[in-house]
């Protein structure tokens, strides 16, 4: 009995080896996808990951991956917790990360300093240290298509056009998180600059679905527009808190994560009227997604519930997976290999050209404004657009505004320089 | 001297020049202490019975909420779905009593404090299973809660009166006075007494345990389904909900953890105190300080009753 063990247990372990060594003769590159599945703000974060994962999925079912090279994908769950993010990465980065979407700014912050140590880089994709946009200083870090700031002084530019912005006061409510608090310096410094008097209200984590004094405020400081840091249970409630203090919701704008169907759906026809930046398109009419429904949603390989294909977060995700896959072929270009490296990941995140013909050959022209990946700039400088909730479905309403990349581009220096200029052992590069 | 005029005199230059806003920041206090007395009593209702700080309150509003919506999602009309979700948290009662609380009987407090902790998490997890981390939304209109609003014209200005604000108010207050009446002037209520004294004891005399702590669980499941209804209307429903329960903790210290009474004062001056604190003074401390003031009236108040407003005065004689 022993002896038949002993045997079994031989032709298991043979076996077990043949298709290890079969795996590994198969090209592959390994994508972690740092997710937040549950927890408070799961609600964001599942549609998130779901266009990441369904793109990627689309990737090895309609093309055999990216280049030759099948993309592992492996999702590891951090419910939004900085602590839990830095767990994620390190139990990751020994498999051949190619490049770690945080999708947090505070776990976005652990990361930045390991970047350089371990050669894989970090894509915050629109979120952030915004003074990673400077490439000569934070040479491992990106957050394509645009940063924090740039996105602010474009909603600034969308008040500017529409009323204008010298004389009025201008509220800023926001999640009072590292993830809120980045763009106040840059408000401080335009209100003055721009003429335009400013009020903030912090909103505490616990306080999220508890804001009727933070509204009261509003009513009693009466702005004449209103912007949001949010994110998932406080958009909805500041929203429906605005329509009951009887804010004007058409001058009530939040930021690209305050604007999510998940956000909106549950305030329904209170909401008409709210708007938001974005910078990924809506819906399903891009053949890209019409590929993900053909190869991932329609043959069930997925978690995302059909109805959510198309829906801002879902898409945004999606868009976070397309330029993840542009710059691993532009490393693969580059370096001619098929299994790329993190460092070789770091030269396709500043050499991929996601141009207008670029998109339309991905299937997604229209989808967001074109993206040329640089070794200085960081963030691409990216435009965003303005949508309009009308009571049950998203709508743009603006074409797409581009940054006052000459207002934002010195502060961004000197934020770069700054967070450099303790740490006398910091990586930086010259870009020619 | 100007940090003082901003301290002593401008808020009641501004309170006295802006009664109409005043009388708005009084009534959403008012809503919110309603609310806040509401969460508490379902601290309350368990520390009577058990001793024990309830850590999984905060959960059985949101899964008491969900398993609501869940439920009506599935196409089960919205009473009917009412009545499935009381059953369900009356079943959750039976669970853990028979599962958990049974085998703990005269156990050190802190055992059973680690035992909701635990539950806390289970109920995340299986929440997070069955229905899924997308916030939902509250089902307000299908179970007839009011909504809109009126706005009176008074002092000059207006006050706005949300009619689910005011649903709120009155559907807490009816709960709150039903369970008091229930705990103190029935003999169950006296037996819920008795079994907060001294377990030991109060089995001795023929009460039962195991059917006190299912009453008291099912009661406080029945606040967590009131209280995720109420709070999920002004919201959403979602996971982020668990963290409101938090705001019944200065709410317990001003108020006392064994009181009834102290819940609903302590949820009042709570509710209106922050409300006035943070729309006068807060803009002093940069703004959002209503959360922290919270402890700090609490505070104060047991600088001169230690026990809380309503708590027992425990004497020990050596």
């Amino acid at each position: 009995m022993l002896k038949k063990l002993a045997i079994g247990a031989a032709a298991l372990a043979m076996l077990g080896a043949a298709q290890v060594s079969t795996a590994q003769a198969e090209d592959t590159i390994f994508i972690p996808s740092l997710t937040y599945r549950t927890g408070p703000f799961s609600g964001g974060g599942t549609p998130f990951a779901n266009g990441f994962a369904d793109y990627m999925n689309m990737l090895n079912a309609r093309d055999g991956g990216i280049g030759g090279a099948k993309i592992v994908l492996e999702e590891c769950e951090t419910a939004y917790n900085a602590q839990k993010g830095v767990e994620c990465y390190e139990a990751t980065k020994g498999k051949g990360a190619l490049v770690y979407n945080p999708l947090s700014t505070g776990i976005t912050l652990q990361l930045i300093p390991k970047a350089p140590v371990d050669e894989i880089p970090v894509l915050s994709m629109g979120y952030g240290l915004s003074a990673a946009a400077v490439g000569e200083k934070f040479p491992w870090t990106f957050t394509y298509p645009t940063s924090y700031w740039s996105q602010m002084t474009s909603i600034l530019k969308y008040i500017d056009d529409n009323g204008g912005l010298s004389g009025k006061k201008i509220g800023f409510i926001y999640l009072d998180l590292g993830y809120g608090r980045e763009p106040i310096p840059l408000l401080e410094q335009l209100a003055p600059q721009m003429g335009f008097e400013l009020a903030m209200f912090p909103v505490a984590g616990k306080e999220m679905q508890n804001q009727s004094s933070h509204w009261l405020n509003v009513r009693k400081e009466n702005p004449d527009w209103m912007i949001m840091w949010g994110w998932g249970a406080m958009n909805p409630t500041a929203i429906k808190e605005a329509a009951k203090i009887r804010f004007p919701l058409d001058r009530f704008i939040g930021n690209w994560w305050s604007g999510a169907h998940a956000d909106l759906n549950p305030v329904g026809e209170a909401g008409k009227g709210y708007l938001a930046a974005n910078f990924s398109g809506i819906g399903t009419d891009f053949p890209a997604l019409q590929d993900v429904i053909k190869h991932v949603i329609e043959p069930g390989n997925t978690q995302t519930d059909p109805g959510d294909v198309g829906n801002v977060l879902y898409n945004r995700g999606l868009f976070n997976a397309v330029i993840v896959a542009e710059a691993v072929r532009a490393a693969q270009a580059a370096t001619g290999k098929v299994a790329v490296t993190g460092a070789d990941m770091r030269v396709g995140l500043e050499t991929f050209n996601l141009s207008e013909e670029r998109l339309a050959e991905l299937g997604l022209a229209g989808f967001t404004a074109p993206i040329q990946g640089s070794c200085a700039d960081h963030e691409g400088q990216g435009s965003i657009f303005i949508q309009q909730w009308n009571g049950s479905d998203w709508e743009r309403v603006s074409d797409l505004i581009t940054p006052m990349t000459d207002v934002v581009g010195p502060m961004l220096q000197a934020a770069a320089d700054q967070y450099v200029s303790d740490k006398p052992d910091w990586q930086t590069q010259t870009c020619g | 001297m100007g940090l003082l005029f901003d301290i002593f005199i401008n808020p009641f230059v501004e309170m006295a020049s802006g009664l109409d806003f005043l009388l708005q920041v009084l009534w959403e206090g008012f809503v919110s202490g309603t609310l806040y007395a509401l969460i508490a009593l379902g601290f309350v209702l368990i520390f009577k019975a058990s001793g024990v700080f309830n850590f999984a309150q905060g959960i059985m509003v949101v899964f008491a909420a969900l398993t609501l919506v869940g439920l009506h999602a599935l196409g089960i009309p919205a009473f009917l779905a009412l009545i499935l979700a009381v059953a369900i948290m009356a079943l959750l009662a039976v669970t853990v009593e028979r599962v958990v609380l049974r085998h703990l009987v005269n156990q050190p407090d802190i055992i059973l404090f680690m035992v909701t902790i635990g539950l806390t998490y289970f109920l995340i997890g299986f929440g997070e299973l069955v229905f899924g981390g997308d916030p939902k939304s509250m089902i307000t209109e299908e179970l007839g809660l009011p909504t809109g609003s009126t706005v009176f014209d008074v002092f000059d200005g207006i006050v706005i009166l949300q009619h689910l604000d005011v649903a709120a108010a009155v559907i807490s207050a009816i709960m709150v006075a039903g369970l008091a009446v229930f705990f103190n002037k029935t003999r169950i209520g006296r037996a819920l007494r008795a079994v907060a004294d001294d377990h030991q004891a109060a089995l001795s005399v023929g009460i039962s345990l195991n059917q006190i702590w299912a009453i008291v669980w099912f009661a406080a499941g029945i606040v967590a389904l009131t209280t995720g209804i109420m709070w999920g209307a002004k919201s959403d429903v979602s996971f982020a909900l668990q963290i409101v329960a938090l705001k019944a903790l200065p709410v317990l210290i001003l108020g006392g953890f064994t009181s009834i009474p102290g819940a609903i004062v302590g949820g009042l001056i709570i509710g209106m105190g922050e409300k006035l604190f943070e729309v006068y003074w807060g803009g002093l401390l940069g703004g959002g300080v209503e959360g922290w003031f919270a402890y700090v009236i609490a505070l104060i108040f047991l600088l001169f009753r230690p026990q809380g407003l309503f708590g027992e005065k425990i004497i020990e004689r050596v």
